[in-house]
């Protein structure tokens, strides 16, 4: 299991590189370096030599991949691609282009993702299961026919709609929740309420579709059909056995999204205005910049190879006919 | 429907004996409760808040730059311009603006003088003045904030300005120093600002325009920056130990700018944060090594002398400004204009400022919870976004605008002033079509016939805006009324006093004499094609370009709308390759040369990077600008502004489009607001009714747990058969299950 982690490692370091590529191809594919600098330097009366000056300081005035202007190996390593990159593998963000240091925002920033991700999952987890679980039992039944129709309704809803309907209803309409906000310790707890609420909801049908199909394939096992035989009650049927050998495609899925979890989701926290690590990745995409893009981008990667290798993990320990070699 | 305690009691009980789930919805309904304190259940903000002089707002945008040499942009001195004191400002109610002290004693007079430092009259020929002295008295004890910058200890010696590693590592936020002090503002403090905005890492906007004023300061530009490369990177510059020529301390009290020429619109900045006093103790606190990478710099956490402090920032969040306890000089107004005193603008004439204890700032991206959270109370005052205006307002048949029937039983009121800038339609003048000769002339005049602004925005801006009749906005010295010589005759006539659009033949003819008869070119027959640079985004951005295809279609002109974003469109300005293109500009004081200047040749963005975007050239307007730049507000200024404005009206680089009008709105519990469009120090002067406030909250946001009870009861009513089914299932035996 060693030599598998430690491949997968590799492995994901050279993905690594090729997000970075990537996303460093992308940004300054739509963004130049002058753009960049405008951005921060503002509008008005923003001169040449001042732009020259800002990108200078930032070490953006070098050429981006190669610098034919240098000999030897500085051809690849006086170049912003390099001198921006190499240092996230360190995990130093260094700074963002307004000058703020980009792990000490990260830090901040991502327990109010997690306050709103994590119960989010926690509880939605175990609903989508029961739910799904309750249609592929009751298959072909008024249940599962209407409970597949409201999936399907339900995943076809932008969840901006389940946003803007629960803030009229919850908030506006009904006056329980705070429409938007957020606090911290036990007052966090109204504005988190509407958010964790409609994160479960808009996740429904999705999640609860996807959970079906796995247990109506599981159901039709011939092991099902001997726990019945033994005369098991169906719950003990369904929660034990069924959930249990339809774990692998289930993890597949959830366990990979664990880490993922500290990224936030972007919608909802400008909507509810929580200030986590979504909003934070959508301001400096708004805001051109790329310190923090990059930054972002590389954070999230991270934490996604981190969840695939998790996953891996996680299939010996619920199936122990599995082994990682 | 409303229950009692004992009802709510009993149905409690009985729904948490049938589900799990309720017992969660219990807990968390008993912890909210908890944590609402008595307040409504969805007041946004800590319990019992509400019982505070505090005005609440918002922002949607995290400001960039706190620090007043960086700071350049409207969301930045919505913060700073209530911290920071230069030494002058605008008056709260008199129009047209008018600078008044601040920090200063008095408004300074420039001071003449040859280039041998004789001085010379007030009247004194441009050519003769070599330089400008503005001797600044300031006020004697005005007062910081408290901060740590300024602690001592007993004797007298700064106590956080030689932290060591194991300090620093100690504290997160500039609120784990636990020992503030403050001490007076002196004259040095002023100039130590004026030698920041030279500091090499501060990249303060104005640095190249002030450069060319302030005597020695390029000199300093280039000292500190030889000492800049020299130094590593995180060495701290002291400011100290440098001097500049142009601003120099007379005593504790004075000080003296000294500028090149006459620049009188020098005053104008006086009154913007850049000239505001910084005292070095805070470069030297924010110097330390370590501290910036807490991000704890003059940027994040300023040091002013103003009518509030910065107490919280968390621009994440909300941002929290309070009462600076050493401020009690200023009070308010006690004059203004007619009708001011009706309106009940002058009741607080002479009390201390300021007079609301707290402002919180809470940071609110989309308009529909910001306008809901208005209408609940939660914000004190709103503007009016397009999409909720129809909710807002409402116009008579004479087109006069008043509150919808919802507004005013909440007792909100309706505020309405034109702003100091311009939207516009410019014309790339180096474009050889549109641009060049006398042909292009009359192409462009056909097209500002064309574009009728007036339907525009009636249309896309639902009547919040003025069509202009050249780049100066009224307020503005210069700007004439329509009625006098203020009307663009070459787009309108006058009919009955009023301005008419000309008609659309006569734009036809115009193009017809440009040889593009039905916008058809005569030789060719192919048909006038023009191209619209535009990063045109919202939902009605699409609308609006097909009006502007529409528009010119009806001279037979083909507009091909070229969508780019912004960055794409000023790299084009900045090329010349753009043909038409839309911009705006915001006033930075009030007088005719920030206006005028877009247009200024010298002001070329292609060849010299300035503000004239259109590159528009012509050597008559540029000599009388140089002659206007230095005048006084006179009747002779105002005939030479007359003559630009008819240069710029025959030439017609640009479409000259509108002045937009901002509608904002308030509650009846918020008193002392006046639209000021230069001053954005204007919280110290607006005062709140907190318990009308507390009082119509409660009315507004009563909980309604029916539907809530209603949800539930169906989600159980929902649960119940496929409970009886699940059960029914299972109490069946394994064979009849296994045939299924």
């Amino acid at each position: 299991m060693g030599a598998y982690l430690f491949r997968r490692i590799l492995y994901g370091i050279l993905v690594l590189v090729g997000v970075n590529m990537i996303t460093f191809g992308l940004f300054f594919f739509v963004n130049s370096p002058d753009d960049m600098a405008r951005a921060q330097l503002g509008l008005k009366r923003v001169t040449p030599a001042a732009v020259e000056k800002w990108k200078v300081e930032r070490g953006y005035d070098k050429p981006l991949f190669v610098n034919n202007a240098v000999q030897g190996f500085a051809k690849v390593n006086e170049t912003i691609f390099y001198e921006k990159s190499i240092k996230l593998f360190a995990f130093e963000f260094g700074e963002s282009d307004q000058g703020r240091n980009i792990g000490f925002d990260i830090a901040n920033r991502m327990w109010p993702s997690l306050a709103v991700q994590l119960p989010a999952f926690m509880i939605g987890l175990p609903i989508y299961l029961s739910f799904a679980l309750l249609m592929a039992f009751l298959r072909s039944t008024y249940v599962d026919i209407w409970g597949v129709l409201l999936c399907v309704l339900m995943m076809s809803i932008s969840v901006m709609f389940y946003i803007i309907a629960g803030q009229y209803f919850f908030g506006k309409l009904w006056n329980l929740v705070p429409i938007s906000g957020y606090d911290t310790g036990f007052d966090a707890i109204k504005f988190l309420a509407l958010p964790i609420l409609i994160s479960v909801i808009s996740g429904l049908g999705s999640n609860a579709r996807w959970y079906r199909t796995i247990f109506l394939e599981e159901m039709s096992k011939d092991y099902v059909r001997t726990a019945r035989a033994k005369g098991l009650p169906e719950h003990k049927v369904l929660f034990v056995h069924v959930l249990k050998n339809a774990l692998i495609p289930i993890l597949t899925g959830v366990v990979a999204l664990i880490p993922m979890l500290f990224m936030g989701a972007l919608i909802t926290e400008s909507f509810f205005g929580i200030p986590g690590l979504g909003s934070y990745t959508i301001d400096a995409i708004t805001q051109q910049d790329f310190a923090i893009v990059r930054a972002m981008v590389f954070l999230g990667s991270v934490l996604y190879i981190i969840g695939l290798i998790l996953t891996d993990i996680s299939y010996t320990l619920v199936d122990p006919r599995v082994r990682l070699s | 429907m409303n229950y009692n305690h004992n009802d709510r009691k009993t149905i409690s009980v009985k729904l948490f004996d049938m589900s799990p789930y309720f017992r969660i919805l219990c807990v968390f309904c008993i912890v909210h409760l908890a944590a609402c304190n008595g307040s409504v259940w969805n007041d946004p903000y800590p319990a019992g808040e509400g019982q505070e002089n505090i005005l609440y707002t918002s922002f949607s945008e995290r400001p960039k730059h706190l620090d007043p040499v960086q700071s350049y942009s409207e969301n930045e001195y919505a913060f700073i311009a209530n911290i920071y004191q230069p030494p002058l400002q605008y008056h709260y109610l008199k129009r047209p603006y008018s600078l008044i002290a601040f920090g200063a004693e008095e408004v300074p007079q420039p001071i003449y003088r040859d280039t041998q430092g004789r001085m010379l009259p007030a009247n004194a020929p441009t050519s003769q003045v070599a330089y400008s002295d503005y001797v600044i008295k300031i006020k004697k004890g005005l007062m910081y904030q408290p901060h740590p910058a300024l602690a001592v200890d007993s004797l007298g010696k700064v106590k956080f300005h030689h932290l060591t590693a194991a300090d620093i590592a100690a504290v997160r936020t500039l609120a784990d120093f636990k020992e503030t002090g403050s001490r007076e503002v002196t004259a040095a403090d002023y100039v130590h600002q004026i030698k920041r905005l030279a500091h090499p890492k501060l990249h303060s906007p104005v640095l190249q325009l002030m450069s060319a004023y302030i005597v020695g300061l390029s000199d300093l530009v280039s000292d500190l920056g030889k000492a800049s490369k020299s130094s590593p990177d995180d060495q701290f510059v002291d400011l100290e130990r440098y001097s500049i020529e142009g601003a120099q301390v007379i005593d504790r009290y004075t000080y003296v700018i000294r500028v090149h020429g006459k620049y009188p619109q020098f005053i104008y900045w006086l009154a913007m944060p850049f000239f505001s006093p910084v005292p070095p103790e805070a470069d030297r606190f924010y110097g330390q090594a370590g501290l910036s990478k807490k991000n704890i710099s003059l940027d994040w956490y300023p040091l002013g002398s103003g009518p509030y402090m910065l107490t919280v920032n968390n621009p994440n969040r909300k941002m929290i400004l309070e009462r600076n306890p050493h401020y009690s000089r200023e009070t308010y107004p006690t004059e203004g204009m007619p009708g001011d005193q009706e309106a009940g603008l002058l009741r607080d004439a002479g009390v201390l400022l300021p007079l609301i204890d707290k402002v919180v700032f809470s940071l609110e991206k989309e308009q529909i919870p910001y306008w809901n959270k208005f209408l609940q109370g939660f914000y004190d005052a709103s503007g009016i976004a397009s999409d909720t205006f129809d909710q807002a307002v409402q116009s008579s048949g004479t087109g006069d605008v008043g509150l919808t029937a919802n507004m005013l039983e909440r007792g909100i009121h309706l505020q309405t002033a034109l702003a100091t800038s311009i939207s516009y339609l410019g014309f790339n003048m180096l474009d050889p079509l549109i641009g060049v000769g006398e042909r292009a002339r009359l192409i462009r005049r056909a097209i500002s016939i064309a574009l009728d602004y007036e339907e525009y925005i009636s249309i896309f801006r639902n009547g919040r805006g003025m069509s202009a009749h050249g780049p100066i906005p009224p307020g503005i010295f210069g700007y004439e009324a329509v009625g006098k010589s203020g009307i663009n005759q070459y787009v309108y006539e006058l009919v009955q006093g009023e301005p008419v659009r000309r008609d659309i033949q006569e734009a036809k003819r115009l193009l017809a004499e440009a040889g593009y008869p039905e916008g058809r070119d005569l030789k060719t027959g192919l048909p006038l094609l023009l191209n619209l640079d535009a990063s045109a985004t919202g939902a009605d951005s699409k609308a609006r370009m097909d009006w502007y295809v529409n528009q010119l279609s009806k001279l037979g002109i083909q507009l091909v709308i070229r969508s780019t974003d912004f960055n794409r469109l000023q790299d084009k300005l900045r090329r010349g390759t753009a043909q038409l293109y839309f911009l705006g500009w915001n006033g930075d004081y009030p007088d005719p040369e920030n206006f005028l200047f877009l247009l200024y040749g010298p002001q070329s963005r292609v060849k010299n990077q300035g503000e004239n975007a259109s590159n528009y050239s012509n050597a008559e307007y540029d000599r009388l600008f140089n002659k206007m730049q230095h005048m006084a507000n006179d009747h002779e200024r105002q005939l030479i502004i007359n003559r630009m404005l008819e240069i710029l009206r025959y030439d017609a680089p640009w479409v000259w489009g509108f002045f937009p009008k901002e509608y904002t709105l308030h509650h009846a519990w918020v008193s002392n607001r006046q639209p000021n469009q230069m001053a954005n120090n204007s919280l110290k002067y607006q005062r709140i009714d907190w318990r009308l406030r507390a009082k119509q909250r409660a009315l507004w946001n009563q909980p309604l747990f029916g539907p809530l009870v209603i949800l539930l009861a169906l989600s159980v009513i929902a649960i119940i058969p496929a409970y009886i089914t699940l059960r029914r299932r299972e109490k069946r035996s394994a064979i009849d299950r296994g045939s299924q």
